[in-house]
């Protein structure tokens, strides 16, 4: 199921929060709205942890995660660490990397098995990404853009990408990432995939700008209408044939 | 590693990977597109946004139906015929300001037909504005013009009163003929200066030009000032005036007089003006007269040129002028000194004996004179000059002249031609001149029609003359004259005409200095 929230009336949702499988993070707004989005959603599940990161609330931008760990640029402090630490479940491992990019989450695009790294990163991080995340790294661009992490956007199950992307560019990635993916756009045309939404394995938020038909598109592709599309349709089923018989 | 679309363009031997553009979803319809900018299909793109927006799409003209011109703000008014390219440009300066604002660039017009009598001229344009990170959308836009008619400026004060003037330019010269004027006339065809002139009425002793604004007045003057030593006088009366609005409305006369030396006087110059020149004559002949006057030296080929305000401080008057020219025989010439070229005119000094051809015959009286015209003469020839011995002299400095140096008998002036046929191979176009009552008296007309034609004569013997006004072929012109023209007589070479242009049955062309001008530009032969 994916949501459509807005970030006080900003529509790029994706900057200012961090959706795993094991874990959520949400800066920290002037507004509650926000938050209880994402918690109304979540709660069941996953933690939902308000943060900063380097006291600003773009983390979305900053950190990269999945559910065996997070990585955190240079510029974050001690106490956001700390606080980071304290509230994560015990089995992520929270690291901070010396990065001389320090947005991680514009240079690195993971599920929990595989990640897209922008093509200039240290040896170093690749090494840390891989033991950290537990992930297999691939230096790429998306359709010529080295902002890997920015332009797409995927979960263990599917994957959107940037709409100028070439067929045989989608090939490759989807034989890399071992997922379908589909170029597309999020936010009434934005470009900005990963800017624009945040996605797991059970769901994802878009922009409030975004489309039904752009909704449509991310539902298919991540697979988030499954489980209850069939349960709706057993239900119906149920009924017709009921009625029929 | 790298994808295909992040590859530079190869040279030869170099792998490029293919890139074939995919499809995606537009965002708001859903249907597959190829992806650009907005990532959005042009229909929905267009039903979205309205790059129109804010043009008008009604607007007005001003329509002259005396003139058929149409007004450009603030006060021009611009002939144009329908539908052209004129009009085209007169009614996109109307809504360019709008056009401008909204950043909207045109990249196409047309005409849509409208019924002359609806009043209505219709505008197909083709608008082209970016919307949406680099998207150029284009779109068709009519405009409707509604034209109102009202007479423009000069037409409404021709309908109350055609006659209507509001500065005149009176051009004056005191002297018994009226050659100047003939060739000012010519002046002011060539360069089309009289070509704004409401009227041009003729006053004893000159011209008036009647001009619709002073500005067109002042202009005359100033080209007069480069092509005659004049004085100018200016004055205006006060006709109306509106206190409130602060409008005054004047008329204005130019007073222009022309100073009285004309080509071909004989002037005797007082011996202070004659000190100031250098020693100069004092028996001078006048030479040529442009915005200065050249006084030739019969006697020693010395010439002086004397501007208008130099010739104010002496002042003087003509002694005897072309009006008192004598005919004469040469009998014997005698060249002193070789040929001799002063701003492009030539002069060769000599002895020459003449006889009045008056007193050929009768009596045995002959001259011994120095002349200028030593290239020209001939023994036979006749030549035109001034005749001292039997002239009626009244004139202070030529009084004085005679007491103090001796003066020669006979001033010889130009070179005399036979009587020629009056048809010419070329003509000359003429100004519309109103005569007025005294002009129109017995005789005048005569009188008139003989200073033309010794005007035309002085055209064919000074090339000089020629070369500062335009003379066009005569179509009427038979040639088997020419067979009856003696070698000698000088005509004026046919490289020198230019076609004339006339334009069908009408005779709009007549006194159209505009057309005359691109037909000399265009047709010279």
């Amino acid at each position: 199921m994916a949501t459509r929230i807005q970030f006080e009336n900003n529509c790029e949702v994706g900057v200012f929060s961090k959706l795993t499988n094991a874990y959520c993070l949400v800066a920290i707004g002037g507004s509650e709205n926000f938050y209880s989005a994402f918690e109304a959603e979540l709660a069941d599940s996953i933690p939902v942890v308000k943060t900063s990161i380097g006291g600003t609330r773009i983390i979305g931008r900053l950190c990269v995660g999945n559910k065996n760990g997070l990585l955190l640029p240079h510029t974050t402090t001690d106490q956001e660490l700390q606080h980071l630490r304290n509230c994560l479940p015990d089995q992520v491992v929270v690291q901070r990397i010396d990065e001389r990019l320090s947005a991680l989450g514009n240079c690195i695009a993971c599920n929990d098995h595989v990640a897209l790294t922008h093509p200039d990163l240290d040896k170093e991080t690749e090494e840390f990404i891989a033991d950290v995340l537990g992930v297999e790294v691939f230096r790429q661009t998306i359709a010529g853009n080295i902002l890997v992490g920015s332009y797409c956007a995927f979960s263990n199950r599917g994957g959107l990408v940037h709409p100028h992307t070439s067929i045989e560019d989608l090939d490759e990635l989807s034989t890399l990432l071992q997922v379908p993916l589909v170029a597309g756009t999020v936010n009434r045309g934005s470009e900005v995939i990963a800017a624009g939404m945040t996605v797991n394995d059970w769901t994802a938020f878009c922009g409030s700008d975004t489309t039904a038909t752009e909704l449509s598109v991310i539902e298919s592709v991540f697979k988030l209408r499954e489980g209850q599309s069939t349960a709706i349709v057993d239900d119906m089923r149920k009924s017709l044939i009921d009625s029929y018989v | 590693m790298m994808p295909g679309s992040a590859a530079p363009a190869g040279g030869a031997g170099m792998f490029v990977p293919a890139a074939t553009a995919g499809t995606v979803l537009c965002c708001m319809c859903g249907v597959a597109m190829q992806p650009n900018p907005a990532n959005m299909c042009a229909r929905c793109l267009r039903g979205r946004i309205d790059i129109t927006e804010g043009v008008p799409r009604h607007a007005a003209v001003v329509y002259c139906p005396d003139c058929c011109s149409y007004l450009q703000p603030p006060r021009s008014w611009l002939r144009a015929t329908p539908e052209s390219p004129e009009l085209m440009q007169i009614l996109l300066r109307r809504i360019n300001r709008p056009l401008a604002r909204l950043r909207v660039s045109l990249s196409g017009a047309e005409f849509v037909f409208s019924e002359p009598h609806s009043k209505r001229l219709r505008l197909k344009l083709r608008l082209r504005r970016e919307v949406l990170h680099g998207v150029v959308l284009e779109q068709t836009h009519p405009v409707e013009f509604v034209v109102h008619d009202r007479l423009c400026d000069s037409c409404s004060r021709a309908q109350a009163n055609p006659d209507q003037w509001v500065a005149v330019v009176q051009l004056r010269q005191h002297v018994p003929h009226r050659r100047t004027f003939l060739y000012l006339e010519q002046l002011l065809l060539k360069h089309g200066q009289a070509s704004l002139a409401i009227r041009v009425a003729a006053a004893p002793g000159g011209l008036d030009f009647f001009f619709g604004s002073r500005s067109h007045a002042a202009r005359l003057v100033d080209f007069l000032a480069t092509v005659a030593p004049i004085q100018t006088q200016t004055a205006k009366q006060l006709v109306s005036h509106d206190t409130k609005s602060s409008v005054y409305n004047y008329k204005y006369t130019f007073s222009v007089e022309i100073c009285p030396i004309c080509r071909e006087d004989l002037i005797a110059l007082s011996p202070k003006a004659s000190r100031d020149m250098g020693g100069l004559g004092p028996l001078v002949l006048c030479v040529k007269v442009t915005n200065a006057i050249a006084l030739l030296d019969p006697l020693t080929l010395r010439v002086h040129h004397l501007e208008e305000k130099k010739y104010r401080v002496y002042n003087f008057k003509a002694a005897l002028t072309s009006k008192q020219l004598v005919e004469y025989i040469v009998l014997d010439i005698e060249q002193e000194s070789p040929e001799i070229s002063i701003d492009g005119s030539r002069y060769q000094l000599a002895y020459a004996q003449v006889a009045r051809v008056s007193d050929f015959g009768k009596n045995d009286t002959i001259f011994t004179v120095r002349t200028h015209l030593g290239h020209l003469l001939n023994p036979g020839d006749h030549a035109l000059g001034y005749d001292l011995y039997g002239a009626n002299l009244n004139d202070d400095d030529m009084d004085t002249a005679m007491t103090r140096y001796s003066l020669p008998e006979v001033v010889l002036v130009k070179k005399s031609y036979e009587k020629r046929p009056r048809t010419r191979r070329w003509k000359l176009k003429r100004l519309p001149v109103e005569e007025d009552a005294a002009n129109k008296a017995k005789g005048e007309e005569e009188k008139r029609l003989d200073e033309y034609e010794s005007f035309l004569k002085d055209l064919e013997q000074d090339p000089e003359l020629r070369f500062t006004i335009n003379l066009y072929k005569n179509e009427d012109y038979r040639s088997e004259m020419a067979s009856t023209v003696g070698d000698d007589v000088p005509t004026v070479p046919i490289e020198e005409l230019i076609e004339d242009l006339t334009l069908g049955d009408d005779e709009e062309d007549e006194g159209d200095e505009a057309v005359a001008g691109i037909a000399q530009s265009g047709m010279v032969e």
